[in-house]
């Protein structure tokens, strides 16, 4: 990462406007985070179900008073002004300290709960205790760091998603999918797996659910003791069972095919929502460089296949050999991965091998091989599967990938990096769903034309790092695996250039060497 | 090898270049004095309204040029000197061309003012303007108040960005509506008033006449013609533009007020062309103006001029008009001809429809003898350029485009539509002449 240019100037220092109103409501929000600073440092609240009111109240209603003061006297419009001016969103000073305390507070909730007073026996003590009583109201029992977490989560997303509808409120596709995250993540993240966990009893149990929260983002949905919980939770544990899978087999797949990922990434997911609304104003801060694409492409397909080895393994470490007690044994099993694996290589080969690119062809094949190859290797030799125990490869995943990765690098590091570093380098699933939306979606981002004027505008504030200019100035549809559907580069456009589309398949990709508006015969000449 | 030699790296220059290059396996080289790579120059605004840096509005990344055999030199070209087809730099050394294109863009238009060399009068066409402004309009300590001469796009971009750094301006406009040059005078109207709501003290009917100065050379104040004076500490000349071809004075190239060229691009001299703002044609091609200074036709211009230089000669023959800009929060688009009052044809009658936001307005125009339609502007509604372009090819009638235009939006997904209330409109009005 090269160095920030903040601005041109030699001589004086553009404003950056921030009003009376915002510092009254940035004091007031900080207010409200210091009482869980204090908590944290074990400061014992007497009361605890009103301080910790007091101080959602006051970090939600300081964001949105925050928001109100900096949007609601401006016309309707784009408000872009002087983010590259503000130390916050510029990777200056501030960008640093919030990312640092994010880095330490992800660090602390993965691997240190203790010291935010998680208790294994006994009751919780520091910041975990302050959220006790929300946790009884809720589900009955108490907080946990993931409770607490998660609460602070679903705030961020309630509380920035104004901030954005606020800000979007002239757009109408902006508003409509960050009603339908704030929903997603209140409803299906927060509150029903927090009352479905009510129902449990000593002879009824289900596992928490996030019913939105789809393997193999949710990479341990399939691990023995939710598969039995599921088992032994009856019909429903059943259902539930059966729509994990029929989620990513099915339901997924028909939606890519219409709609494109961005039903999921940017109306659905939790991840997607925190980063469309608290992410949003370091959205710009993603890396555009044809080399960061590069590594992207390697990153994430990698990630891809270590989920699907990891789930394997662990999947077929707890069936069992004998077919006349279960149908689905290791043996059944490992074939069906075996065969599921070749049928979607062969199909993407002879089908759509011309759309790939060099790196992508390797990548399959190679990958491919290794998979395949590590299947039969366990059948002749007897080798462990896939070399490790499943259990060391579960662990590893969930240290690398499930924490490190989408935590601490992913949120932790949203003012350096922007808010969809997770998302477009890391995660499993929004490279199943980009893998459709590139070979198998009416999906596109399309351009007017020859109105492009190469401002730059839209590949600047692209959180995914695509360089939509480099497409829009050749006429060329947007059709990359990556791209979550956010519509913030045809927001942004100030020439009405980008629309996001769903459309037949014929002549999804195409370029022109001329763009339409010059000479017709040229045209057909040159782009035959 | 036959080297090309490029003067300017704009738009225009540019295209030519990488077509040439597509094309070919010719030197290329591209001289210029303002910045060493291409940059979108309709987006300078947005560098000192903070949504971009520098680098953000340079469409290629610097691998790009060695990549693709592209040699870039940063130099001013004092002489062109046809006879030995050698170009001699300001700064000394020269080069030799086997083809020069010289794509040189504009300057900033100017009508001899009083007081025009102070400091703080500039316009914003350049990156050295851009650098200008900000060191005279850092902040609104440094300048309380903006002066803008001149209602045209420059003169809103400029207006916006100062409003962005909270500076007052002052906006002296000689029509009774913005634009209104250009514009009809209902469009002019409703692009005024967003203009005012946006905090611009927007003067119409009124004009400069001189720019005053204080004892350290630096702007004071402007007097309009009217009498007033207004002070001030930046003035921005935003009267349009003309060709930047002051180097030219002494050479053998043909020159009007831009660099006379035939259809093929071509210059009196042979192996010389002249493509985008610069370039002038002999005859006007269309209802086009000879000289046009816009995006889109540099980018044209160099599309066609890089086939006939690599053996495939082709005119420049632009297709229908079409173009785009942004006032404050207002987008527009136009596509074929829609002309302002004083420019208007005979034949020629106009559609107005207005939302009541007073963000959004269509106005069509068409021929009153037999309903053929003959262009549209659009504000606040995003129209396909290709639907429209088919509609003019295929000589639609008015009647026909209103009651389609539904196929014609590129409105986002989920805005509100207005075709229903647009052709409500439109059919009593008819209704009423008939």
């Amino acid at each position: 990462m090269s160095t920030v240019q903040r601005n041109m100037s030699l001589t004086g220092e553009p404003p950056k406007t921030i009003n009376t109103q915002q510092k009254i409501a940035s004091f007031i929000g900080l207010l409200g985070l210091m009482v869980l600073v204090l908590a944290f440092f074990n400061l014992n609240f007497p009361n605890k179900s009103l301080w910790l009111t007091a101080s959602i109240i006051a970090i939600g209603g300081g964001t949105v008073w925050f928001s109100i003061a900096a949007y609601a006297n401006k016309h309707e419009g784009i408000k872009n002004d002087g983010v590259y001016f503000k130390s916050l969103t510029s990777k200056g000073f501030w960008a640093w300290i919030l990312g640092i305390f994010l880095t330490l507070f992800y660090v602390l909730l993965y691997w240190f709960p203790q010291y935010l007073g998680l208790a294994q026996d006994g009751n919780n003590s520091g910041v975990v205790a302050l959220f006790d009583p929300l946790s009884q109201f809720l589900n009955g029992g108490p907080a946990s760091q993931w409770f607490l977490y998660g609460t602070l989560y679903t705030l961020a997303i309630l509380a920035f998603g104004i901030k954005f509808l606020l800000k979007y409120r002239h757009n109408k596709y902006e508003k409509l999918r960050t009603y339908s995250v704030m929903f997603f993540q209140l409803g299906f993240a927060f509150l029903i797996p927090e009352l479905m966990s009510r129902l449990n009893s000593d002879s009824f149990s289900l596992p928490y659910y996030d019913l939105k929260n789809i393997w193999p983002l949710n990479y341990y949905n399939f691990e023995q003791y939710r598969v039995d919980s599921f088992i032994s939770a009856g019909d429903i544990g059943l259902g539930l069972l059966i729509f994990g899978v029929a989620s990513i087999f099915i339901i997924t797949p028909i939606l890519t095919y219409k709609y494109g990922k961005r039903w999921y990434c940017s109306w659905v997911c939790g991840c997607g929502g925190l980063a469309e609304t608290a992410g949003d104003p370091f959205r710009h801060l993603s890396d555009k460089s044809q080399m960061a694409w590069k590594v992207e492409r390697w990153v994430i397909h990698s990630v891809l296949v270590f989920v699907v080895l990891m789930t394997t393994a662990v999947v077929y470490s707890y069936l069992g050999d004998d077919s006349s007690k279960y149908w689905l044994t290791k043996n059944t099993f490992l074939i069906s991965v075996a065969v599921f694996l070749t049928l979607v290589f062969a199909g993407t080969w002879i089908f759509k091998r011309d759309e790939l690119k060099k790196d992508a062809k390797l990548g399959a094949i190679g990958y491919f091989v290794i998979i395949i190859s590590l299947i039969g290797f366990h059948y002749f030799s007897g080798t462990k599967l896939f070399l490790f125990e499943a259990e060391t490869l579960r662990q590893t995943y969930g240290f690398l990938i499930g924490a490190v990765f989408s935590g601490v690098i992913g949120v932790g590091f949203y003012p350096i990096f922007g808010s969809r570093v997770w998302c477009r380098f890391g995660c499993p699933m929004a490279a199943i769903l980009g893998f459709q939306q590139r070979l198998f979606s009416k999906f596109r981002i399309t351009t007017n034309g020859g109105q492009c004027i190469s401002c730059g505008n839209c590949s600047t504030y692209c959180e995914m790092g695509i360089d939509v200019r480099a497409y829009a100035q050749k006429g060329e549809n947007i059709v990359r695996s990556s791209c979550v559907g956010c519509g913030i580069c045809s927001a942004v456009c100030p020439r009405g250039v980008l629309k996001l589309e769903n459309g037949p398949l014929e002549k999804r990709i195409s370029s022109n060497e001329i763009l339409l508006g010059n000479d017709v015969d040229l045209m057909n000449y040159v782009n035959k | 090898m036959e080297h090309i030699v490029i003067i300017g790296n704009g738009i225009a220059g540019i295209t030519a270049a990488r077509h040439i290059r597509k094309l070919s396996d010719k030197k290329i080289t591209i001289i210029s004095a303002e910045t060493d790579h291409f940059f979108s120059r309709t987006a300078l605004m947005y560098v000192y309204m903070g949504h971009m840096r520098w680098r953000d509005i340079e469409p290629y990344e610097s691998w790009f040029w060695k990549k693709n055999r592209l040699e870039l030199i940063n130099a001013y070209v004092e002489t062109v000197d046809t006879n030995n087809k050698t170009l001699h730099f300001k700064k000394g050394g020269s080069l030799t061309y086997s083809k020069l294109i010289i794509a040189t863009g504009s300057v900033t238009n100017t009508f001899g003012w009083e007081g025009l060399e102070l400091n703080g009068v500039q316009g914003l066409i350049s990156k050295q303007d851009l650098e200008k402004l900000e060191k005279n309009a850092p902040n609104n300590n440094v300048c309380p108040r903006a002066v803008i001469i001149g209602g045209g796009l420059i003169g809103v971009e400029m207006a916006e960005m100062l409003r962005t750094r909270k500076i007052e301006v002052t906006m002296l406009v000689r029509e009774d509506g913005f634009w209104a040059n250009v514009l009809p005078k209902q469009d002019a109207k409703m692009i005024s008033r967003h203009i005012v709501s946006h905090g611009v003290d927007l003067r119409h009917n009124e004009e400069l006449d001189k720019i005053i100065g204080d004892r350290d050379g630096n702007v004071k104040s402007v007097i309009t013609k009217n009498g007033e004076e207004i002070p001030c500490s930046v003035v921005g000349i935003t009267t349009g533009v003309k060709p930047n071809i002051s180097f030219l004075k002494n050479s053998k190239i043909e020159t009007d007020r831009g660099i006379l060229v035939n259809r093929k691009l071509e210059t009196n001299i042979e192996d010389v062309y002249a493509i985008g703002d610069c370039a002038q044609q002999r005859e006007p091609i269309s209802n086009r103006p000879p000289i046009e200074a816009v995006w889109y036709t540099g980018r044209m211009m160099g599309e066609a001029l890089a086939q006939t230089i690599c053996g495939n000669p082709f005119e420049y023959k632009p297709g229908n008009w079409f173009n785009s800009a942004k006032f404050f929060d207002i987008e527009y688009q136009t596509y074929g001809w829609v002309f302002s009052a004083e420019r208007r044809k005979d034949y020629e009658a106009q559609f107005h429809w207005k939302c009541e936001s007073d963000l959004r307005c269509i106005t069509i125009s068409y021929n009153k003898d037999n309903n053929e339609f003959l262009g549209i502007n659009t504000f606040g509604i995003r129209m396909k350029q290709e639907v429209f372009d088919n509609w003019l090819n295929e000589k639609r009638s008015l009647d026909y485009v209103v009651k389609s235009l539904k196929q014609a939006n590129f409105d986002p997904e989920f805005f509100k539509r207005y075709e229903r209330e647009i052709l409500k409109e439109y059919l009593s009005l008819t209704e009423t002449v008939t």
